[in-house]
């Protein structure tokens, strides 16, 4: 098959099967039948793609849709860091589908078509940002996520769930036309082009002060990354049932927030100008604290996903924090680290998922002794917690390991003290939990296994086994995080 | 044929007006008032292809050449063609959505005279749109006008005769002032035809008579098209009109206006007088930007959502003079492509909410409760058309917002750029209250939550209007393409 149907396949079978699965809407097992179908065949376009898989140097684009604006096509570009996210979304979306099946039935949840269906746009709208060739595509497809989770994020219909939206919204949405979209404009103005090209497009001579103001803007424009102080979405959004945290929170939406500031970086900006702005260091300096700050309020959150919540917006920055020091192992890192904790913290979402379908089960101190009631949930669990770490044999290791490597070579000691700080405090909140579930005795002990839907356990069990064959097994994603870097692994 | 087709679009709804108080018969008169405006859209369309094609379209009215002033030139360039093709469309869709809307809201006796003053109305604002004689342009002003009191007193309530009454003065006032002027210059001149007048003008602007009349006109339609702070009119009126009308006054009253403005300035007085020399552009960027801010702060603070979409045009307004007061070719263009744009945008959500008053009877944000169940279609289509106020990409205020923001990224003017951000922000929040409202609260305890969906007479006009609002956000050689080449013809490179 060639590239073009390859693109084009990519693009749009999430949203064919979306329309496919709203006319099977009456008979509920067709429906879902047809999501996992397409799931797989979204899985088989990626894999048609992967062979695909260049450099992304490709002028003009190789697959334009329409001219929206003069000199401005939406048009798709396959390069190594969107294909790299393409294969996460791809391989997870199958995974969280299969969950969804179990958890929205085990629970049984209203309106399921409707959340099959947005699910569906929403991973059409993550493949499409993630192969879009200049920035006004991924823009369109970076609204188009904002707007297509909205529904998903106020499932529950009540008055809660639409204030939880509104944050969710107001954030996503102001950030993104207030900052995002000026700065994208301002980007034309100076350079007349929005196309990503490798090593950047913006001229020799344009002024450090511009630029830096730019940067500030497309970092907190993005607000899908989460950095603080615009990391208040991601928290109040946990109102949203457990398949669409893990859509959020590992899947599409922050994933598409730190994939499209490390696009910024590489393509927009250039690794060489991005090292050299003034502005990269502040951003270091906020995502190190924001890395800090996320962390120590998520040990002390006592509601499980409350305190996942946080451990994504801690693990985000390290993406940025990264991005922004733009030397080729930080870069390696940043790629490496948005799929390393997609499939770490799916994992943990689908147990805290997993316990509550299962048990009812929201908050920390119930989880005495839950181990011994779901062993495969339970060890799922602390697989996604040693990758959150970054200890061996989980993936999370990987990019830790290369984050530690670029802050080395650049001596940056500040960097050296936010990992290691927050490594501790990640250990400090996650391994409690996983103790009190082995080791402590519960309260209401049956002494039998009690585990959620099969589906759901199912799900879990792959996320898991994932997070350690990427461990094993890394070449696939490393080696595209290779070419995205230009660092030798 | 095609040598008459200009002088058609006006003639053929003008005619068509007292037809309809022949027929009597409402189905009848409604059969006519679409045939009629249905064929205005078609012939704006072939005029817009010709234009686009072969250049400006003039026609003598009266078959005597200009100087001796009998004859009455009527011209058609890229900007007018493309006024007059987004005037006849929501004309064409208002007159469609109409027979329906009307059921409820006026007795049946009347909507003859109804499609008369609507299609007297449309002749009015085609009119504008096309004649190069300044008199002229007032003659027809004062037509829409007339007939737009007309169609606003129509309104089911009886606040809607002190409406109507109060857009009479403030209307006949700004009309006045148009007059005013226009005589000031034909004293001067003797002539009343625009190119004419744009050839001897630059050599009078010193005198103070032609200053007086720039002022006077500049007043008197910035009366008309609702430029802060004389917008008082407009909230009130829009509010208590019947639906149809609202919808089709928001659509192209004050857009037909601000038209003329930029005619006046461009193509009658010229920039080198008007921006450069009479700083009247500063005057319009200064008024634009409490117009943007107030009208958005106020359009969340209504509960009516009549009002609430009144006050929104007023920010936009301010969009709109923002980009002729800044008079590049950047900015003009980026007017005009608003000036398609909103038009589209403003009918559809009237459009929509004039649905939900079918239904409910009211315009209440309160009565929308839990009302996304009960009239899926029309709450899909409002909210559609409120993401392209919002200006979300791949609808086509996106295409305006990139436009206005581009056209003020220069290094003197970029702070507006915030301005227009700020109130893009404030348009997510009064339209996503609506939303709110009817996708999450629930029915209202004494309701009976059984309102039916919108009947098809009123829910296909408003879905062609959104459909079009998104086809333009994609396919934008019409809405972008064609008004930059417009602003430069305007504006002049």
């Amino acid at each position: 098959m060639g590239l073009q149907e390859s693109l084009l396949l990519v693009l749009l079978t999430p949203w064919v099967g979306g329309v496919l699965l709203v006319l099977a809407g009456r008979w509920p097992n067709l429906r879902d039948a047809i999501s996992v179908v397409t799931s797989l065949l979204l899985l088989l376009a990626v894999i048609a793609l992967y062979n695909h898989a260049g450099n992304g140097t490709a002028t003009p684009p190789e697959l334009t849709l329409f001219t929206m604006l003069p000199g401005i096509e939406v048009g798709f570009r396959l390069e190594p860091l969107g294909m790299l996210f393409v294969v996460i979304a791809a391989v997870l979306w199958i995974i969280n589908t299969i969950y969804s099946i179990g958890y929205m039935r085990g629970n049984n949840e209203k309106h399921q078509t409707r959340f099959y269906l947005c699910f569906a746009i929403a991973i059409g709208a993550t493949m499409g940002l993630a192969l879009s060739a200049n920035l006004l595509t991924l823009f369109i497809f970076y609204e188009v996520l904002t707007l297509s989770t909205y529904p998903l994020v106020t499932h529950k219909g009540s008055m809660k769930a639409a204030r939880a939206g509104r944050t969710y919204l107001g954030y996503l949405l102001g950030t993104s036309i207030a900052f995002f979209l000026l700065a994208i404009i301002w980007t034309w103005a100076l350079t007349g082009t929005l196309e990503f090209t490798p090593r950047g497009i913006f001229k020799q001579d344009t002024d450090a002060a511009s630029l830096s103001l730019l940067f500030v803007l497309y970092i907190f424009g993005i607000g899908k990354a989460a950095i603080m102080p615009i990391h208040r979405w991601l928290p109040a959004a946990m109102v949203a049932p457990t398949p669409v945290s893990a859509l959020l929170h590992a899947v599409a939406v922050v994933k598409a927030g730190v994939f499209t500031i490390t696009k910024v970086v590489l393509y927009i900006f250039g690794p060489a100008l991005t090292r050299e702005i003034p502005a990269s260091e502040w951003i270091v300096y906020l995502a190190g604290t924001t890395i800090v700050v996320a962390s120590w309020i998520a040990l002390r959150q006592t509601n499980l996903k409350r305190r996942l919540a946080y451990s994504t917006i801690s693990q985000l920055s390290y993406v940025i924090m990264a991005a922004a020091l733009g030397t080729a192992y930080a870069l390696l890192a940043a790629a490496l680290h948005i799929a390393v904790h997609a499939f770490g913290k799916i994992t943990l979402f689908f147990a805290a998922g997993s316990i509550y379908t299962a048990t009812h089960k929201t908050e920390i101190p119930q989880l005495k002794g839950i181990g011994r009631q779901m062993p495969w949930t339970m060890a799922a669990f602390t697989i996604g917690a040693v990758s959150m770490v970054g200890l061996p044999p989980a993936a999370g290791f990987l990019s830790k390991w290369y984050l530690l490597m670029g802050a080395m070579q650049l001596q940056a000691y500040f960097v050296l003290a936010v990992i290691v700080i927050s490594t501790l405090l990640n250990a400090a909140y996650f391994f409690p939990i996983v103790h009190a579930a082995f080791f402590q005795p519960a309260d209401d002990d049956t002494g039998k296994i009690h585990e959620a839907p099969w589906p759901v356990v199912l799900a879990v069990s792959c996320a898991a086994v994932l997070t350690l064959l990427l461990f094993l097994y890394p070449w696939p994603v490393l080696s595209l995080a290779a070419l995205v870097s230009g660092a030798t692994p | 044929m095609s040598a008459h087709l200009l002088i058609l679009l006006v003639v053929i709804p003008l005619f068509s007006a007292p037809l309809c108080i022949l027929l009597r018969r409402s189905r009848l008169v409604w059969l006519l008032s679409s045939l009629s405006t249905g064929a205005c859209l078609l012939i704006s369309i072939l005029l817009l292809q010709q234009v686009y094609r072969s250049g400006t379209v003039t026609y003598m009215l009266g078959g005597w050449s200009t100087p001796l002033g009998i004859g009455i030139e009527y011209r058609l360039d890229l900007f007018a063609a493309l006024v007059a093709l987004f005037v006849s469309l929501v004309g064409f869709a208002v007159a469609l959505y109409s027979y329906t809307s009307l059921q409820k809201e006026l007795p049946r006796h009347k909507h003859p005279l109804f499609a008369a003053a609507y299609l007297l109305c449309l002749a009015g604002l085609l009119g504008i749109t096309v004649t190069a004689d300044v008199f002229n342009l007032f003659v027809f002003l004062e037509i829409s006008s007339l007939s737009s009191y007309a169609l606003i007193s129509m309104g089911r309530d009886r606040a809607a005769l002190l409406a109507s009454f109060r857009y009479l003065i403030m209307g006949t006032i700004g009309a006045t002032f148009l007059l005013i002027g226009i005589g000031l210059i034909y004293s001067h001149t003797g002539t009343l035809n625009m190119s004419a007048l744009q050839k001897v003008l630059p050599a009078l602007t010193g005198k103070a008579s032609i200053q007086a009349s720039l002022a006077f006109i500049m007043l008197g339609l910035a009366i008309k098209s609702a430029l802060f702070p004389l917008h008082l009119w407009l909230p009130s009126a829009y509010t208590h009109a019947p639906s149809a009308v609202s919808a089709f006054l928001a659509g192209t009253a004050t857009k037909v206006s601000i038209y003329a403005l930029a005619r006046f300035i461009y193509s009658v007085f010229g920039k080198p007088f008007v921006i450069t020399q009479e700083h009247i552009g500063i005057a319009l960027i200064t008024l634009s930007i409490p117009a943007m801010l107030l009208g958005s702060m106020l359009a969340i603070k209504q509960q009516n959502l009549k009002r609430m979409l009144a006050y929104s045009s007023i920010a936009q307004i301010g969009y709109l003079f923002l980009g002729l007061g800044l008079s590049t070719v950047a900015s003009v263009g980026a007017t005009i492509t608003h000036l398609f744009n909103h038009a589209l945008i403003k009918s559809a959500l009237f459009l929509s909410l004039g649905c939900i008053v079918y239904r409910t009877g009211k315009a209440e944000i309160s009565s929308l409760s839990g009302l996304a169940r009960q009239m899926p279609w029309t709450m899909a289509a409002f909210t559609v058309a409120g993401l392209g106020l919002i200006g979300i990409p791949l609808t086509a205020g996106f295409i305006s917002k990139w436009a206005l923001i581009r056209a003020t990224l220069t290094p003197d003017y970029w702070p507006l750029a915030v301005v227009i951000l700020i109130t893009s922000l404030l348009a997510v929040v009064y339209i996503w209250r609506v939303i709110e409202a009817a996708y999450f609260q629930p029915p209202a305890p004494g309701s009976t939550g059984r309102t039916a969906e919108a009947p098809l007479g009123l829910l296909v006009p408003t879905w062609l209007l959104v459909l079009l609002s998104l086809y333009f956000g994609i396919q934008t050689t019409v809405n972008f393409g064609i008004a930059v080449k417009a602003a430069t013809a305007l504006v002049g490179g």
